[in-house]
Parts: structure tokens; C-alpha cells; sequence
């Protein structure tokens, strides 16, 4: 609970330096490289594979159902309303949150964090808000690309077995598909990006002395984010769901 | 050979004696929760002087240089540095008043991410303007890995150097600024002892080339001899005693000739 308040701090604390001058770009760009760039082939393959489970296991009921033809609509706005955004937050959790978390861990523990200080180079600055921003940035744009994976999966399934053409299982897909489903993913994966980098941020600033607090900066940044994915998803859903009755 | 090398120290250490203060830290306190580090320390450095602060593990040391480069709050007392009151200081002040210091850190705090090269060129990225505006930067690595003996290091990473070359090199980012003041927070620390020596050489010869005043912080007690002018003893977060090297070798204080044995 006292953890809580600290992180609310940790955040307020970010809003308050983001903004001011000087700016880290290339950190910025070698983070959102590194967050981005690296997370594709691993966030890209496990799309890949729920899309095609995703077909897989609800082809059978639909075809008993005799309601095939709603196969791509239906798994499109599975797979990017929720599917997408949460299994790319969960792979990106593991990946980046524990990396950040293991990486500013060590840096503290080894005195890094104390060198840059006092090279006049503001750490929270350049260790921090890049990766913070850079993860924000970078997830809604993971989210994207594994949802067309995910499509592109179920679509492979649909055509072995139903014979669909590319342009009619795309057509369908987006067909009902509209904006009330696109945007608030989007804005959630910008959430999901914030909570990945501030947790796993967070955690390795205020890593303990040792090797041993480093492993646990990792783990608990990796923890606590799974946690918070759901927690935030839930949020998105009530706060999506008052839009809807509006 | 003896003889002559304390009198160099004499020497040395008379001119010390009218030079002017660099930092002066006046009882000064830091606990962390119960555990009472500091209590009213006292400690003067002056222009030019390598000051040996001799302590047992745990007793302080590191805490004692962060607290004076501002690194760690303090709970009471007075520190000044260059004229300056670091407690007092906004941190655009702080910043610009660290360009002035040189720090080595105990573990070498090589930025693992960064070739040697960017490791160096970390301080100038944001102290660049005290050299003025068409600076080379990649000059200024140079003469520094060329004053510790490293140039050919200068595009390896620090996971490939071996522990004494990390701390040649993290001497040389302490020393790119061209600081008035640098710490040394256990120099030797995990050398064998004929590295551990050449560092304590290379920091004299420093000491001469630049006229940089040192605080230099270690319990290996060859390394003491080698650097020191002067010797401050750190025991139960007070300053014990101080003296020169000889002075307190020959003390027949039980605390502090336990240092020496
Ligand atoms: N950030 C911190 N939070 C809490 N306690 C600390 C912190 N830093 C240091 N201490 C405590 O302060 C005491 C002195 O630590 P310090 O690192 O200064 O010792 P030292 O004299 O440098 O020892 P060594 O020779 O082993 O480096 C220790 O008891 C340590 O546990
Ligand atoms: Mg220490």
C-alpha cells in the first residue's frame, strides 16, 4: 500500500520533468529502438499464433451454429478490442518491464545512476522519462502490428478451411469494425506502454544494494505490471462502456 | 632514498599549510533511520593537498563524499566547496558546480551500455560549455585515456576490460573535466597489489600534472602512504585524528594503530 503512494509520487514526478528542457532524443530514440524495434518478432509470433488458435477453437461452435460467415468479424473485434492490446501488454510486461527493471537496477547498485548524477546529467531525465515516453510510444504501435498479425493468422485458418479470399475475410473483418472498437485500444495500449515503463522504471531506480535486489527489481517490475494490465483493462472497459450509453 | 622523499613530503606539505581551503565540512551529521553514519565530522582539503581519509568498512567513507558532492541530503551541518554551500544549492548550480569535481566510484561505475569512448564523453555532453564553444570533444578523450596509459581502449566496451583497466578508465572520465577536485572512493579496491600500486602512482602524478586537490578515500594502507599529504582518521562517524602519515604511524593510540599493523 505505502508502495502505491510511491509510485503515484514516481509518476508525478515524471509529469513534472517530462516537459522541461533539456531533452534526451537520442536516448529517446534509442530506447523506443530497443522497446519497439526489439519486441516485434516475439510480440509478431505470439499474434501470429492467437490469431490462429483464436480461429481454431471457435470455427467448430460457429460451424454448428451454421454462423461461419460471422468468423472474421467476430474474431476481429476480439482480437483488437482485447486480445491484441493485452497479450501484447502482457509479452511486453515480461520483456521490457523486466529488462528495465533488471537494467536501472544494476545501474543503481553499481553506482551508475550516482556517476551520471554527478556528471551533471539529470538521471530521472535520461534514464527514466526515455523509457517511459519511449514505451508509451511504442506499445500502441506493437498493439497495431500484432493485431494485423493476429488477422492475418485467423485469415490463413479461414482460407485452409473455409476457401475465403484475402479481400472477403479483410472486408468482413472491417465491416464491423468501427471506431467506437479502434480507439479505445488504442488509448488503453498508450496506458498499458506508461504502466510497463513506470513499474519496471520504478522498480530499478529504487532497486536494493546487490545482486540479489537487482533479480527482484526485475521479477517484481514484471509482477506488479501483469497485475496492472488487468487492472487497467477493466478501467478501459467501465470507462468505454459510460461512452457507449452516452 | 627514504630521507629524501619525506622531505619532498615536508616540503610539500609547508607549502600546503598557507594554501587556501578547497572543501570544508563542519559537523557535519547523516543517520539513515537508526544507524548513525556521520556525527558531527570535521574535515578541511586544501588547494593542491591529497587528503586520506582512512576508515573501516562500513563506517562511512562513501557516505561521507556523496554527502559533500550533494549526491545524499544531509541532516545537519555545514559543507563547502569551492566557496560554495552544497546543501544550499539549487540543483542548475549544483550541476554547474560539478564540473568542477571528479569522482571515482568505488565499483568503477563504468556505464555498461557505452564504449569507453561515449563512457567519456558522458560528463562533456552536458560541462562542454566550461571549455568554450568549438571544443573536440573526441581530443579531450584522447589526452585523458592517454593520461592513464589506456588510449587503445577507446572503442571496447567496459564488460571487456579487466578490473584495474575499469578503473584506469573511470579515472579518466573523473578526470576529462579537468576538475579542481577529485574523490577517490577506494582507488585499489580489488587490485592485485602491483596494480593497486601503479593507481596510486598514477593518482600522484596527477596530483602534480594538474594541481588538483584529492580526497581520496581507502583502507589499503600501502596506497595511503604512497598519496597521501595528509591522513584524517574516520572512527564511530567522528574525525578521529589527523596527521601525516608518519605522525599517526608512530601513534601509540590503540584505535589508530590498528590501521597501521
Ligand atoms: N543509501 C543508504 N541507505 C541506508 N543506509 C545506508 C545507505 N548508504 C550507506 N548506508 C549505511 O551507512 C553505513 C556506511 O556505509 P558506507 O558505504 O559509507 O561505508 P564505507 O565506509 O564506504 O564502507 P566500505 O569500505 O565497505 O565501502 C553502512 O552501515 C551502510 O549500511
Ligand atoms: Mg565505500
Amino acid at each position: 500500500m505505502t508502495e502505491t503512494g510511491e509510485i503515484s509520487r514516481f509518476a508525478a514526478r515524471f509529469f513534472k520533468e517530462v516537459f522541461k528542457p533539456p531533452y534526451e532524443f537520442r536516448e529517446l530514440l534509442r530506447q523506443s529502438y530497443e522497446i519497439g524495434w526489439n519486441s516485434l518478432p516475439l510480440v509478431g509470433l505470439t499474434g501470429f499464433i492467437m490469431g490462429l488458435v483464436l480461429t481454431l477453437q471457435t470455427r467448430p461452435t460457429l460451424v454448428e451454429f451454421g454462423a461461419e460467415s460471422w468468423m472474421p468479424s467476430m474474431v476481429g473485434i476480439a482480437i483488437i478490442r482485447e486480445i491484441g492490446p493485452v497479450i501484447t501488454a502482457l509479452i511486453c510486461a515480461g520483456r521490457v518491464g523486466s529488462s528495465i527493471g533488471a537494467e536501472l537496477g544494476s545501474m543503481k547498485v553499481t553506482e551508475q545512476i550516482d556517476a551520471m548524477e554527478v556528471s551533471g546529467t539529470n538521471p530521472f531525465k535520461y534514464l527514466v522519462i526515455t523509457r517511459v515516453v519511449a514505451a508509451t510510444l511504442m506499445l500502441p504501435l506493437l498493439v497495431i502490428m500484432a493485431d494485423a498479425v493476429a488477422l492475418f493468422g485467423s485469415y490463413l485458418v479461414e482460407n485452409l478451411k473455409g476457401a475465403v479470399s484475402f479481400e472477403l475475410y479483410f472486408s468482413q473483418v472491417f465491416e464491423f469494425l468501427n471506431f467506437g472498437d479502434v480507439i479505445p485500444s488504442i488509448t488503453k495500449s498508450f496506458f498499458f506502454g506508461f504502466a510497463i515503463g513506470l513499474i519496471g522504471c520504478y522498480k530499478g531506480y529504487f532497486s536494493k544494494k546487490g545482486t540479489e535486489g537487482v533479480g527482484k527489481a526485475a521479477n517484481t517490475a514484471v509482477v506488479v505490471t501483469s497485475v496492472l494490465v488487468f487492472i487497467l483493462d477493466f478501467i478501459a472497459v467501465l470507462v468505454a462502456d459510460i461512452f457507449y450509453e452516452l | 632514498m627514504g630521507q629524501t622523499l619525506y622531505q619532498h613530503i615536508d616540503e610539500a606539505n609547508e607549502a600546503l599549510d598557507r594554501s587556501k581551503a578547497v572543501i570544508e565540512v563542519e559537523n557535519l551529521s547523516k543517520s539513515f533511520g537508526d544507524n548513525h553514519v556521520l556525527q558531527n565530522f570535521n574535515l578541511i582539503l586544501k588547494e593542491g593537498e591529497n587528503l586520506v581519509v582512512l576508515g573501516k568498512s562500513g563506517s562511512g567513507k562513501s557516505v561521507l563524499i556523496k554527502c559533500i558532492v550533494g549526491l545524499i541530503g544531509i541532516d545537519s551541518g555545514k559543507i563547502n566547496v569551492l566557496g560554495k554551500n552544497i546543501p544550499g544549492l539549487e540543483q542548475e548550480e549544483l550541476d554547474r558546480l560539478r564540473a568542477e569535481i571528479g569522482f571515482l566510484f568505488q565499483g568503477s561505475a563504468l556505464y555498461d551500455s557505452m564504449t569507453v569512448r561515449e563512457n567519456l564523453e558522458f560528463p562533456l555532453r552536458r560541462h562542454v560549455a566550461k571549455f568554450g564553444e568549438n571544443v573536440d570533444s573526441l581530443q579531450l578523450v584522447r589526452e585523458a585515456l592517454h593520461s592513464v596509459g589506456l588510449e587503445e581502449t577507446m572503442d571496447l566496451m567496459p564488460a571487456e576490460l579487466s578490473g584495474g583497466m575499469k578503473k584506469r578508465v573511470a579515472l579518466a572520465r573523473a578526470l576529462i573535466l579537468k576538475p579542481k577536485i577529485i574523490f577517490y572512493d577506494e582507488p585499489t579496491s580489488g587490485l592485485d597489489p602491483i596494480t593497486a600500486k601503479e593507481i596510486c602512482y598514477l593518482m600522484l602524478e596527477l596530483q602534480q600534472k594538474f594541481h588538483t586537490s584529492s580526497l581520496i578515500i581507502t583502507h589499503d594502507m600501502e596506497c595511503a602512504r604512497i598519496t597521501s599529504n595528509r591522513v584524517v582518521i574516520l572512527i564511530d562517524g567522528q574525525n578521529y585524528a589527523q596527521g601525516d602519515y608518519r605522525e599517526l604511524e608512530n601513534s601509540k593510540d590503540p584505535n589508530i594503530k590498528a590501521f597501521f599493523k
